[in-house]
């Protein structure tokens, strides 16, 4: 089980009030945990990452255990703290703009 | 009992303002989306409950939100908008070419006979089109890729497809307007595209009458007389009577002829309303006076409406799609600033009187009149 925190503008498009919980079949990498994301809540497709490319959007931040991860390779393993579950998944809104 | 729902779209959200057909009471419902721009909202004219509505944001991109009760309740729709093939470039403001990019959606425009079709005007400038409600998304690829399009270029506010207007007595004559490519209108529904700028005159561009390049602001139409069209240019209010084949100057004597909005009055073709702007370096009113100029001649002749809007220290702008009217027997004309405030005049722009204040600054205004 993998614990994902959003941004507080994503948890209210997906009508979530904390952190969710999601299986990840296989190895967890950032990538098969964004898909399992957008699979449960198809709405946040586009808001994290663009369609074809599936980049991160250039204004959202992915960090765990204190690690910025955002420019890290989508198919690298999450660290095992997040993959046991004992540590989120943050994507973060970037500080930017007013 | 008649009713009129206005939907105001701002820079952190949407609000819906509703009144009966006095138009003296308003009840306001919002912040829907509370902290996303909202670009545009317009409801069906086939089914008013049916309302869309543009949702973006720098950091989460571009959504699309779709009610079915008339706005109290909302869901989001497909917000897949990818360029057919392989979209190529435009030029970017160095002159270098760029890569299209999507960006977001500026304008809804709801088909006039089905309320599930949708024509959706992006940035960067293409025609996206869905007959599903919004489930799926699919552009129009024959604009973008008409001929001059690796030569368009964005203004100041981005390279959008801003302007959306339907001939009614024609389903397949459609008119849009890109910044900073000009006006195109399609008479085959979309498959193949014309420019429609002889006659526009923009002393910013190296050739001033080039076929493509100026900056439209806004093309407004009356629905009885569709041949006939009114712009809001960068600088110059214009008019076209006979389908943007050819346009000829209207300002006549308005104080300053830059601005953004421009509309019809529901009952009467050839009165239009414009809110002149004192300069493209100065996005606000002359001397500090907020003015609807009224023309009830179709252009050249027109008179300051000023009862009940601010005649000292304003400095709010009004965006290219914050102004609409009513089609009550006295027709009702609203617009709305960013600073926040929707004034709306229930006698033609007699009398104006602020609906709401102090919102988020506004970006849109359409109105539904409702029996």
């Amino acid at each position: 089980m993998i614990r994902v925190v959003l941004p507080f503008h994503l948890r209210m498009l997906a009508k979530v009030e904390d952190e969710v919980q999601l299986d990840v079949e296989g190895p967890a990498s950032q990538r098969s945990v964004l898909d399992a994301l957008e699979a449960r809540y198809p709405m946040l497709c586009g808001t994290i990452r663009d369609y074809g490319s599936l980049r991160r959007r250039p204004f959202l931040r992915f960090f765990a255990c204190e690690q910025d991860l955002s420019n890290e390779s989508p198919d690298e393993l999450l660290p095992s703290a997040v993959a046991r579950g004992d540590e989120p998944y943050l994507i973060v809104g970037a500080l930017a703009g007013g | 009992m008649s009713k009129v729902r206005v939907l105001v779209g701002t820079r952190k959200g949407a609000f819906v303002l509703t009144s009966d057909g006095k138009r003296q009471k308003w009840d306001v419902s919002g912040p829907h989306f509370a902290g996303w721009e909202i670009y545009h909202m317009k409801g069906s004219p086939v089914d008013p409950n049916r309302v869309y509505a543009s949702q973006s944001s720098g950091w989460f991109g571009q959504l699309i939100q779709r009610s079915d009760d008339g706005g109290q309740t909302w869901a989001p729709v497909d917000n897949k908008f990818v360029y057919e093939g392989d979209p190529g470039t435009h030029l970017w403001y160095d002159g270098t070419p760029h890569p299209w990019e999507f960006k977001r959606i500026w304008h809804l425009e709801p088909s006039l006979a089905d309320a599930d079709t949708v024509y959706a005007g992006a940035e960067d400038a293409a025609l996206f089109q869905t007959t599903d409600g919004g489930k799926s998304w699919k552009e129009l690829p024959g604009l973008r890729e008409h001929g001059s399009g690796k030569f368009w270029q964005p203004g100041a506010g981005g390279m959008c497809l801003h302007t959306i207007v339907l001939d009614p007595s024609d389903p397949k004559r459609i008119y849009i307007a890109i910044s900073a490519a000009g006006a195109f209108r399609t008479d085959d529904g979309g498959q193949t595209w014309k420019p429609i700028n002889r006659g526009l005159k923009s002393d910013q561009i190296p050739n001033p009458e080039a076929e493509v390049g100026h900056c439209v602001h806004r093309i407004a139409m009356h629905p009885s007389r569709p041949d006939v069209l009114f712009m809001q240019k960068h600088w110059d209010v214009m008019r076209s009577d006979n389908a943007g084949d050819l346009w000829h100057e209207v300002s006549g004597n308005l104080p300053t002829d830059f601005g953004f909005v421009i509309d019809v009055h529901a009952h009467e073709p050839e009165t239009i309303y414009v809110v002149p702007i004192k300069s493209d370096a100065e996005h606000f009113p002359l001397d500090g006076k907020l003015q609807v100029f009224r023309s009830r001649t179709g252009g050249n002749t027109w008179e300051a409406l000023t009862k009940g809007l601010p005649q000292s220290n304003c400095y709010v702008n009004v965006l290219r799609d914050a102004m609409a009217v009513d089609s009550l027997d006295q027709c009702g004309v609203y617009f709305g600033t960013t600073g926040g405030q929707v004034y709306a005049s229930a006698d033609a722009g007699d009398n104006w009187t602020p609906i709401v204040r102090d919102l988020p600054a506004v970006v849109s205004v359409e109105v539904q009149t409702l029996s």
